[in-house]
């Protein structure tokens, strides 16, 4: 009798190490049956003893003409509501979002390394890696965090030590960016927000023709969509950052939209 | 005359039940541990099915899988079963939708275990959908040829937080209302149609006839939009999900399993 055909209780029968044995197969009954099994019993065995322990939360009955402050959405759209501090609702309630999905579908497309193909390897895929743990962990779960336990009331930043004080004063000091450069009128200051958005997404052309050999294998379309993707992302933090150190509202102010 | 062992001899009793025409129509081969008979045991049944006979070794560790995927699809049978029962309890009507909740609190037999059960459930499911999608990332997994399942995974990681903002709304409580209220808000800022979005004025968009008020069925979270959110959360969303899931599944096995080192 083989090996894997006997009853064979413990792991300790596979071998440790995954990767050189490549066609190495088991029975999926019992080996990967029973760690189903035994997943389900563990997940139900949780949640049946969460769901006695803690009661879903039901406040009182909804009014519409009583607005709690401050009024969050569900948790995992906490990141999308940070965001309208930074951006106007059409950018952040729907532009991003929308860029957010498209931009995890496009990922098998724009990623043309072949290597780190089922397995876990940090050495092979760096930037892949570092992207998207970035997006991942700062901002989702990170700003789902700070969403829910750091926003108090008028979405003001509060510090966990802190009382959600609904008075708390903050100084409405924003600025434009323009402006803050010293730029004055209205079209001088739309002109040069222009150019400063612009400008942030030259990079990519500029960069383009820079590395242009090491991006053959990528493709123009590639590229062009790749970039756009993380540019606008790095985009999203830079104006975090305008916004929380400088105080800027707007980087490009127009009668039809701002940015 | 038989004696009193003889008479009662449980081996042939079982021998009996399992070798009867009942038995042997549903059930077609005992547990017996041979090589064959391994495989029938997923070959013959519906829901094993779905799983190859044989899988690569690395494929069963916990370490590699994070049995993530697998946890998501339990937790939303849980919350099919759990919904279900809830459904019996619950109309989506602005008069009656909180009374209900009142109700499965303190009458409804296992009411609150219920709501308890399906509202865990849901966040459970969210988070581990996250971090699926995060080891399918780190894995490397959404390489060719796997490139359009990862994109059924989104649009499954998409339905999963529409599930569950639809669902938020139907406790039609302080917390429910002004969540989903803060969330429809950004579609009245839809570049050309929402009123309030960019160039709306050219399309001529208005608080009543924009992209907000199509989801709400009005210009504020009222009834109709509880009972719009209710058959989006319990038909609508479900069914286009069960679907893609089905697909997502199916994808798997034609893709060559479970990804793993080439």
């Amino acid at each position: 009798m083989a090996k894997e055909d006997k009853i064979v209780g413990t792991s300790e029968d596979l071998p440790r190490t995954s990767w050189e044995r490549v066609n190495d197969k088991v029975h999926v009954w019992p080996y990967l049956t029973r760690l189903e099994f035994m997943c389900a019993i563990i997940l139900t065995i949780m949640l049946t003893a969460w769901s006695i322990l803690v009661d879903a939360p039901l406040e009182e009955p909804a009014n519409p003409s009583a607005t709690p402050n401050p009024s969050k959405a569900p948790w995992y759209f906490l990141g999308l509501q940070e965001m309208l501090v930074y951006f106007d609702p059409w950018m952040a309630g729907v532009v991003l979002p929308t860029l957010i999905i498209v931009g995890l579908m496009a990922i098998p497309f724009i990623d043309v390394n072949p290597k780190g193909n089922g397995y876990y390897t940090f050495g092979e895929r760096r930037f892949a890696i570092l992207t998207f743990l970035f997006g991942f962990l700062v901002l989702w779960v990170w700003l789902v965090i700070q969403g829910t336990f750091l926003r108090g009331p008028g979405w003001n930043f509060f510090m966990p030590w802190e009382e959600w004080d609904p008075h708390k004063v903050v100084a409405l000091t924003n600025v434009d960016l323009p402006y803050l450069l010293g730029f004055r009128g209205y079209w001088t200051e739309a002109a040069v927000g222009a150019v400063c958005l612009l400008a942030w997404y030259a990079t990519i052309p500029a960069w383009y023709i820079w590395r242009r050999k090491s991006l053959v294998n990528v493709g123009v379309v590639r590229y062009a969509i790749k970039s756009f993707l993380f540019v606008t992302m790095m985009g999203l933090v830079a104006k975090m950052a305008l916004r929380i150190f400088l105080n800027v509202k707007y980087v490009l102010v127009t009668p039809w939209l701002n940015i | 005359m038989p004696s009193l062992k003889e008479r009662f001899n449980l081996e042939q009793m079982k021998r009996n039940i399992v070798d009867s025409q009942v038995w042997r129509s549903m059930f077609r081969h005992g547990y017996e541990d041979t090589p064959r008979n391994r495989v029938l045991m997923v070959v013959d049944n519906l829901w094993l099915h779905l799983h190859p006979t044989k899988i690569r070794r690395h494929a069963i560790r916990v370490r590699f899988t994070w049995c993530m995927g697998g946890i998501t699809f339990l937790l939303f049978l849980y919350l099919t079963v759990t919904g279900v029962v809830l459904m019996f309890y619950y109309r989506p009507v602005g008069e009656y939708a909180y009374a209900d909740m009142k109700y499965l609190e303190f009458d409804a037999p296992f009411g609150m275990f219920m709501r308890n059960m399906h509202r865990w459930a849901a966040h459970a499911m969210v988070i581990s959908v996250w971090l699926h999608m995060l080891r399918v990332f780190m894995t490397g997994s959404y390489k060719p040829p796997r490139e359009f399942n990862w994109v059924i995974g989104v649009t499954l990681l998409t339905l999963t937080l529409l599930l569950s903002f639809t669902g938020y709304l139907l406790p039609w409580d302080q917390l429910s209302i002004w969540a989903v209220t803060v969330g429809t808000n950004m579609a009245r800022a839809t570049p050309l149609l929402g009123h309030e979005g960019p160039f709306a004025e050219m399309v001529g968009v208005t608080p009543r006839f924009d992209a907000r008020s199509a989801l709400l069925g009005g210009t504020i979270v009222g009834p109709p939009t509880l009972l719009r959110f209710y058959v989006l959360h319990c038909i609508v969303i479900p069914l286009i999900a069960s679907i893609l899931m089905m697909v997502h599944f199916w994808r798997i096995r034609k893709d060559g399993g479970i990804s793993g080192p080439l």
